[in-house]
């Protein structure tokens, strides 16, 4: 698994990814980024690296630990 | 401001008190009775406008400051001046002592939640040995006090407190200025006037003209605080802030003991309410943690825009700064940015008005700062859009995204607390002549900003940008000189002009024996090659002056 920078033109790149979801409901970009998951899983191919890839993922949303808490002011902005 | 306590509204009067007050002037139009003929009315006395009298005087151009005010500006404004603008402003003669005065940092550090172990820090001046620092903090009504000194002594300048231009026609024979003062009302004609009257530009709106672009709907709190604290001179960025119900905050320290703290507040605020002392205290002291004295020197609520005029140049007016483009503040890319307008346009109009370049010169102004305020607005809405997730999918991003850089280094690059200022590169420019051969200098293509670095000349330690002043330069490698360079086109041979000490100059242009660099005015690269024919030279200078 790659862990360095890798992505050319980040701040690009992740101003595209949010913009993909502007006027989705939660249940679409449920489904957007299931749909870009796979995507990217497929240009990966890898069994190992995609197994570590999981396994990574599932451990960072339990640690959580840049998780906001979300106030009620950030609630308003939903 | 009526809900605001004493204690701050004190503070506020206090820091208004201490500004530098000048005495308004008379100019002799008012008794003469005739329009009086200038070449440039620069249009209001911020760091801008001052630099580009500045800049204008140092090619021998005169002009003539109009400004409404009589003081230098008040608090929370710029602080953050970058290692280009220190640049630019030495030519001028006040970078040392802004950088003496100033507090240097390079090192940004990056909370998320945790506020004793940043998530990472990045350090902006990775390459050392230039001149200037990548950053220093100093309050910007410091930064007009030192140009205003530097400026008044010039014959070139004419600053005119308490003038304020009232209305504007522009004609075959120049742009003319209705001015009032308080001794009455006069008119100047000028070739050319450069608007550098801020956000809410009277040139502007004079013209009917507006800006494009986002407004964004989220309230921020300043605080500039006096206090004994024992934090690095570091820029530190709060994700998730705890002591600000999880919001993002900011936190840079100025000279002489000042600190500007600033908390994000959302979008529907209470305005008076959240200039009440109590709650500003409260955020204040959750911050600085329960030992620290402090005493306020400003507070303020913002909210900010990521804005542009279409066009900067509108036939005779040519708008610079806040009066151009605007930008949120994360990432100092607002004086910044300005201070580069000033560098593009003002050999440019020098040029112009000299008859040694065609109008089109200037409006390559419009196309090259054009590209930097995009890119600045570019940078400014990201980090914006970062910091207030708009969506529940983007705040789901954020949060991985801060979860992830916890541990790896890839999710650290998508962190975006701000992207600080750095010289735009002009590399699809009409002025530019692209490379046609490799060189090994990452980051410094055509159209880049010449890199600085320290040499000797006559025996005596100095800086490469220095040397290279503000004129067309031809930077020679090796003892091959060319046969002929285009009219005002100094060498600068390297070995015979300067000594490279350290080898750095070798090292950062790539400078093989026969490399030759044609550099401009504003020290961006115009062009470059491996033993180039004059011709070649000859025509880069051509494309570089619009002459083509």
């Amino acid at each position: 698994m790659i862990t360095a920078a890798n992505i050319e033109k980040p701040d690009e790149f992740y101003a595209a990814l949010v913009e993909l979801h502007a006027g989705l409901d939660g249940q679409e970009s449920l489904r957007l980024n299931a749909a870009l998951i796979l995507l990217l899983a497929n240009q990966i191919g890898e069994a190992g690296v995609l197994s570590e890839i999981l396994q990574v993922a599932r451990q960072v949303l339990v640690s959580g630990s840049g998780e906001a808490e979300p106030t009620a002011a950030t609630a308003q902005l939903v | 401001m009526t809900a605001q306590s004493h204690s701050l509204t004190r503070a506020t009067n206090k820091s208004r008190a201490i500004r530098r007050t000048y005495a308004g002037v008379v100019p002799a139009e008012i008794n003469r009775g005739t329009p009086g003929h200038i070449p440039v009315a620069i249009i209001g006395a911020g760091p801008v406008g001052l630099a580009m009298a500045g800049e204008l005087a140092s090619r021998g151009v005169s002009s003539v400051i109009l400004e409404r005010a009589h003081t230098s500006s008040d608090g929370s404004r710029a602080i953050c001046w970058s290692k280009r603008t220190l640049e630019i402003l030495d030519r001028l003669g006040v970078a040392d002592r802004m950088y003496a005065a100033g507090v240097t940092w390079s090192v940004g550090r990056v909370y998320a939640g945790n506020t004793t172990t940043p998530l990472y820090s990045f350090d902006l001046a990775p390459m050392k040995a230039q001149k200037f620092p990548a950053f220093i903090n100093l309050a910007q009504y410091h930064v007009e006090e030192y140009l205003v000194d530097q400026l008044t002594s010039q014959s070139e300048i004419d600053l005119r407190w308490q003038n304020e231009l009232v209305a504007l026609g522009q004609g075959a024979a120049g742009v003319t200025l209705t001015v009032q003062t308080p001794a009455g009302t006069y008119r100047l004609v000028a070739d050319y006037v450069v608007a550098a009257d801020g956000c809410r530009s009277a040139v502007r709106e004079m013209l009917g003209l507006h800006f494009e672009g986002r407004t964004f709907e989220d309230h921020f709190l300043i605080a500039d605080v006096r206090m004994r604290a024992p934090w690095e001179a570091e820029r530190r960025f709060y994700f998730n802030a705890p002591f600000n119900e999880g919001r993002t905050a900011l936190m840079h320290q100025q000279p002489d003991d000042l600190w500007r703290l600033d908390f994000q507040l959302g979008a529907d605020i209470d305005r008076e309410a959240a200039l009440q002392e109590k709650n500003v205290s409260a955020k204040v002291e959750a911050m600085l943690g329960p030992s620290i004295d402090f005493e306020y020197e400003w507070v303020s609520l913002y909210t900010f825009q990521c804005r542009r005029m279409r066009q900067f140049v509108h036939d005779r007016v040519l708008f610079v700064g806040d009066a151009a483009h605007l930008v949120s503040p994360f990432g100092a890319r607002g004086a910044n940015g300005g201070i580069q307008d000033v560098d593009n346009l003002g050999w440019k109009l020098a040029e112009v008005l000299r008859g040694d370049a065609p109008r089109r010169l200037l409006e390559s102004y419009d196309e090259e700062r054009g590209l930097g305020a995009d890119e600045n607005i570019g940078h400014s809405t990201r980090a914006t859009d970062f910091m207030t997730p708009k969506t529940p999918a983007a705040r789901a991003f954020q949060s991985s995204v801060l979860a992830l850089a916890v541990d790896f280094p890839f999710a650290r690059a998508l962190v975006n607390s701000g992207r600080l200022s750095t010289p735009c590169t002009l590399g699809d420019s009409t002025l530019i002549t692209a490379d046609t051969t490799t060189f090994a200098t990452p980051g410094m293509q055509p159209g880049a900003v010449a890199l600085d670095a320290p040499v000797h000349c006559q025996g005596e330690p100095s800086w490469l940008l220095h040397l290279l002043g503000h004129d067309f330069v031809c930077l020679v490698f090796g003892a091959t000189v060319p046969s002929a360079l285009p009219p005002r086109v100094r060498l600068v041979v390297v070995g015979r002009d300067f000594i490279d000490t350290h080898g750095l100059v070798a090292a950062r242009y790539d400078g093989t024996p026969g490399t030759v660099y044609l550099i401009r005015p504003d020290q961006h690269i115009a062009a470059r090659w491996r033993h180039p024919h004059p011709e070649q030279i000859r025509l880069a200078w051509q494309r570089g002056l619009a002459l083509t």
